[in-house]
């Protein structure tokens, strides 16, 4: 049997398998992300130097990792979009940018709320928190690009090779940024090899699934919309039943 | 045969860039009294103390060339592509890639070039040493040419957009840091007695890094904005 691995490339049928997954998503997501806070919040015991401080990671470190792995799947569409010419790997990069800059302004919000009580500062010059910072740039340029210019064509290639650029940038920016801040001091915190509590690694990795839900839900229903957006004057859309009411 | 074309072409697209330049001298101007202003701001906002200045001269100073440089780009490909040059530049036989690095270089002619001459000038403001001066003028002669490529990419992909000038920076801006950090901290490192090897190294590397991708990502993006 042939299987055609190009059909859900369309922005005509990934639109309907795109509205089939996106309740099974949020739905799970909501299930993990309240087992996640349960576990963190009630099961998972206080850290014997963070005190009770430490549960922000429940949120921080999944907010994190997602912010960096978005960017990768974001310049992963893009170069899609650039390269084959593919019109949903644009729209994809499109719609993964926000939830994308949302996730690294929550990874440095958490981030300062944790280094008040910890460090004394609401924030440092650390290697982390500095790159993290420069991620947000980087998804700043690349909406602010993408809305700058009407043409939806141009603005998607252009936008798309911003962010090839800025992928290639990354771990450039990440080393000079870690030799930067290790010339002037060293880290101020680190985390040694202690090992965690397995309640705390359950809480932690249900919400890092939880997040990553979220994520695929919110892009998923992003995407529908600039599907819709972009293809409106097309017939297929006409004939939506959401659409003819 | 071929090499000495793209050679001489290469020339003259230098030649043409450096006398537009020379005809309208005051955007060169502009971009180096804009230069010293910010350069001589610092000391009136943070105030006089010298042991202070000479700690941040060096940073200010880079900070300063960074913004300077960003004020030139937006007119990299300007008056070529609104009369219609840049068009015909497309069209021609010869590599694209290789006119946008004769542009690039002209530009840094034009608004790097002057920056690093003008810098120990007002090091000795700060109060800077002379070896700190010496390592300034090092990185600053290797991070300026960095800085006009990275943002020849910038100003092709915001060629002819409304508010380019500020979008522009927003785009750049972050992609320069690593310049920024390795130039500054090569006057820092210099200053308290370690190597300057490592630093002015990581920056020869990323220019040849830039001199070889950017070209070419810099045509790509004059591809996406002309089409």
């Amino acid at each position: 049997m042939a299987i055609n691995w190009f059909k859900y490339s369309a922005p005509t049928t990934f639109y309907g398998l795109a509205g089939k997954l996106i309740p099974w998503l949020a739905v799970s997501a909501v299930i993990l992300f309240s087992i996640g806070l349960y576990i963190g919040f009630y099961v998972a015991p206080v850290d014997a130097q963070q005190g009770e401080f430490y549960r922000i990671i429940f949120i921080h470190v999944p907010a994190s990792i997602l912010s960096m792995f978005l960017y990768l799947v974001l310049a992963g569409y893009a170069a899609l979009g650039l390269i084959f010419k593919t019109r949903l790997s644009a729209m994809m990069a499109s719609a993964i940018a926000p939830t994308g800059a949302l996730f690294a302004f929550i990874s440095l919000w958490t981030g300062a709320l944790w280094g008040k009580p910890m460090w004394g500062a609401w924030w440092m010059w650390d290697a982390r928190l500095t790159s993290e910072l420069i991620l947000l740039f980087l998804y700043l340029g690349f909406i602010a690009l993408h809305a700058s210019i009407d043409d939806p064509r141009r603005a998607d290639r252009a936008a798309a090779l911003l962010a090839i650029v800025g992928s290639v940038n990354v771990p450039i920016i990440y080393f000079s940024v870690k030799w930067w801040n290790t010339l002037h001091q060293g880290s101020t915190i680190k985390f040694t090899g202690t090992s965690m509590h397995v309640a705390m690694q359950q809480a932690m990795f249900t919400m890092l699934a939880a997040c990553w839900l979220y994520a695929a839900a919110v892009v998923l229903t992003r995407v529908r919309s600039i599907i819709l957006e972009r293809e409106r004057n097309t017939a297929w859309v006409a004939e939506l039943p959401e659409v003819k009411q | 045969m071929k090499k000495t074309t793209m050679f001489s072409l290469l020339v003259l697209v230098i030649r043409r860039d450096l006398v537009l330049a020379m005809r309208r001298r005051a955007d060169v101007l502009t971009t180096l009294v804009f230069f010293v202003m910010i350069v001589s701001l610092f000391p009136l906002g943070v105030g006089p103390e010298m042991a202070m200045l000479r700690k941040m001269a060096a940073g200010v100073l880079w900070v300063a060339a960074l913004l300077s440089s960003m004020l030139s780009l937006g007119r990299l490909f300007l008056a070529d592509y609104v009369d219609g040059t840049l068009e015909q530049m497309m069209l021609a036989p010869q590599s694209l890639s290789m006119l946008v690095l004769g542009k690039m270089t002209a530009h840094w002619m034009v608004s790097g070039l002057p920056l690093v001459l003008m810098a120990p000038v007002l090091g000795l403001q700060f109060d800077m040493s002379a070896q700190g001066l010496g390592v300034l003028i090092m990185g600053l002669l290797l991070g300026t040419p960095i800085l006009s490529m990275l943002g020849a990419i910038g100003a092709a992909l915001t060629l002819g957009l409304r508010g380019g000038g500020v979008l522009l920076s927003l785009l750049v801006l972050p992609l320069c840091i690593p310049v920024l950090i390795f130039g500054a901290g090569a006057v820092e490192a210099a200053s308290s007695g370690l190597g300057i090897a490592s630093h002015l190294s990581l920056l020869g590397a990323l220019f040849v890094l830039a001199l070889v991708f950017t070209p070419w990502v810099t045509a790509k993006a004059l591809q996406i904005s002309m089409e």
